[in-house]
């Protein structure tokens, strides 16, 4: 049996006054992918980022309920946020690498954290690449802009850049969704591939996606966790009516 | 800092815009498009037409003013001579020769060195603008990065009010209070000096760099502060191996800038400087500068003097050299629009 990675209790989330998050309560376990899915605007990113508590950097955000990782209350007082994202890497739906080289993206967070050796970061950036599946396509261009790769290229570049800190937590918000069907499909397996050691939540438009990558999937609808089950039950027998319409397409 | 912005808004944004482009094809179907076109295509015209003209106009008054320097200036070459501006090889009693750097235009022997007017220019100039870089980077840095929204909207109007204060009036406080404070502070050879002059052209520099060093940080998209924060990076990191970097240009043209104008100010270093033409590294030292030069002599010139066309060269070197900063400035700023960003 697997164990609980990500708690939340009771979770609501208010952009000054407006509520975006409703009373959500949700257990996500390690090693597995957890899919969430709904219309826009219904609060998966928002949800998301309550979790690496990237919300901190928005202004006017109130939060009340709890989150738990590993047991540990992560809005707790004396918590350090920077250890918490290192801990929860995030890949976001827009490639953001920086202006820097393939090899200064790759170990812009391993150099924050102090590694310096030259030998230790060589090994990291080889590794992660290995790892995020686009060590070929690099390994002669490791010191040319990363933005020279094509669009898919630097989405697999970010996954690894998010490796190369050895999180245990990989959140994705849509990461496929401004990529072309081989780039799509490359990522897809990569999430496969990388549920073996690290614990992987998706945000995704595409209910074809959900379906194809994730072993749960939960259902959000403005700003409330609707279903929440094993992706299974989810696309074949919802038990929820607004769940069974949107995964048919009658609505969002 | 504005967060508000996430990667998914952006998304959102996006797809909204594209609905969106698909309208006018609907309205040139309409009937009411033609008329509405005609009426506008007039005034648009005419709009156009009046820009163009004051464009035009402003072009002619920088081409003017150039053509009547250089006539003006390169009189001075054929009187004075490119090396008269240099030295001046004065014969002593014992018939010896005594080579001088000086500026002395109204001797029975006159003098034209520009090197300790060039040279105070410098050594008001450049500690000027080390000085700003360091307040003004900062500033830049706060009001992007660190200022709430509340605070920043309170402090730039504050920062770049300095700008807009005479610096007439600058002079006048750094030779006044300035010079009387930093006189009991440091008790410096001189009471107006080249580090007097630096500090009050520092509050003409400081909000120039700080404001365009807001503008180029502003201008990085969000994504990279977020997948900064998102590796477990402080604020501190994220501003020094991220933001910086991506602002370079931005910042160092502002840098340059700041520069041209500290070299090209007039009434602060007039005022503040002291305006004795040593040549000197040391910056407690009066010092005269190229433009104090011009403002103070070129009222009491005999027109077509050598003097008088002296004034005039020195007029051109300055707007050579600002010219060629404002220029290269420009460049920097133009390919960073280009490149989006970086
Ligand atoms: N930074 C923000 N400031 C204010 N409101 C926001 C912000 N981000 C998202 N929202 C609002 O919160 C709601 C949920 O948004 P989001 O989490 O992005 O939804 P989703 O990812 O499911 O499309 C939306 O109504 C959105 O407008
Ligand atoms: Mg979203």
């Amino acid at each position: 049996m697997k164990k609980i990675k990500i708690s939340t209790e009771d979770l609501s989330l208010y952009y000054s006054e407006k509520q975006a998050l409703k009373n959500i309560s949700m257990n996500i376990t390690e090693k597995q992918v957890t899919a969430f899915i709904g219309p826009s605007g219904c609060g998966k990113s928002t949800y998301l980022r309550v979790l690496n508590r990237m919300n901190d950097l928005i202004p006017n955000v109130r939060i009340t309920g709890k989150v738990f990782v590993d047991g540990v209350d992560i809005y707790d007082k004396n918590l350090d946020v920077v250890n918490l994202r290192k801990r929860i890497g995030m890949v976001f739906q827009k490639a953001n690498l920086f202006p820097k080289t393939i090899y200064e993206n790759l170990i812009y967070g391993p150099s924050i954290n102090g590694i310096r050796d030259k030998n230790i970061l060589n090994e990291i950036v080889e590794k992660t690449l290995n790892q995020a599946a686009i060590w070929d396509e690099v390994k002669d261009r490791l010191h040319e802009s990363a933005l020279s790769l094509s669009g898919g290229q630097q989405q697999r570049l970010c996954i690894a850049r998010a490796l190369a800190v050895k999180p245990d937590v990989i959140l994705m918000d849509e990461p496929a969704s401004a990529l072309d069907p081989l780039s799509t499909a490359k990522i897809e397996e990569l999430i496969h591939e990388l549920k073996e050691d690290y614990t992987i939540v998706i945000v995704t438009h595409n209910m074809q996606q959900a379906a194809r990558v994730s072993d749960k999937t939960a259902f959000f609808y403005l700003g409330e966790l609707i279903e929440f089950d094993n992706t299974t039950k989810i696309f074949t027998n919802p038990k929820v009516k607004q769940t069974e319409d949107y995964i048919t397409g009658r609505f969002g | 800092m504005n967060q508000t912005n996430l990667p998914t808004e952006n998304q959102n944004t996006k797809t909204e815009i594209k609905e969106e482009i698909s309208i006018p094809t609907n309205m040139e179907l309409s009937p009411y498009s033609k008329k509405i076109a005609l009426g506008t295509r007039v005034k648009e015209k005419f709009i156009e037409i009046f820009f163009a003209i004051n464009g035009a106009v402003a072009l002619i008054f920088i081409v003017l003013i150039f053509i009547f320097l250089f006539k003006e200036g390169i009189q001075a070459l054929n009187d004075i001579g490119v090396l008269d501006f240099i030295y001046f090889d004065q014969v002593q009693f014992n018939d010896s020769i005594k080579r001088l750097y000086e500026w002395y235009p109204t001797s029975s022997e006159p003098r034209f060195s520009l090197v300790p007017l060039i040279v105070g220019t410098l050594l008001t100039a450049i500690p000027a603008t080390l000085i700003s870089t360091f307040f003004g980077v900062g500033a830049g840095v706060y009001l992007s990065e660190i200022a709430k929204p509340g605070a920043r909207e309170f402090l730039k109007p504050i920062i770049e009010l300095f700008a807009g204060i005479p610096t007439v009036v600058l002079g006048f406080l750094m030779l006044v209070v300035g010079a009387s404070f930093f006189n009991d502070l440091l008790e410096p050879t001189n009471r107006l000096n080249a580090f007097i002059a630096a500090l009050g052209l520092s509050f003409v520099i400081i909000p120039i760099i700080a404001s365009m060093t807001e503008d180029a940080l502003r201008s990085i998209p969000n994504d990279l502060r977020m997948a900064s924060y998102g590796l477990g990076a402080t604020k501190w990191q994220t501003v020094s191996k991220v933001i910086l970097p991506a602002g370079f240009s931005g910042v160092s043209a502002s840098i340059i800038l700041g520069f041209g104008r500290a070299i090209g100010e007039t009434m602060i270093v007039l005022m503040a400087s002291g305006n004795a033409a040593n040549i000197t590294t040391d910056i407690l030292l009066s010092v005269r500068t190229m433009t104090a030069t011009i403002a103070a002599e070129m009222g009491e010139v005999s027109q077509g003097s050598d003097h008088y066309y002296a004034l005039f060269f020195i007029g051109i070197i300055l707007f050579t050299i600002t010219f060629f900063l404002n220029l290269i400035a420009e460049i920097i700023i133009n390919k960073m629009r280009k490149k989006n960003v970086f």
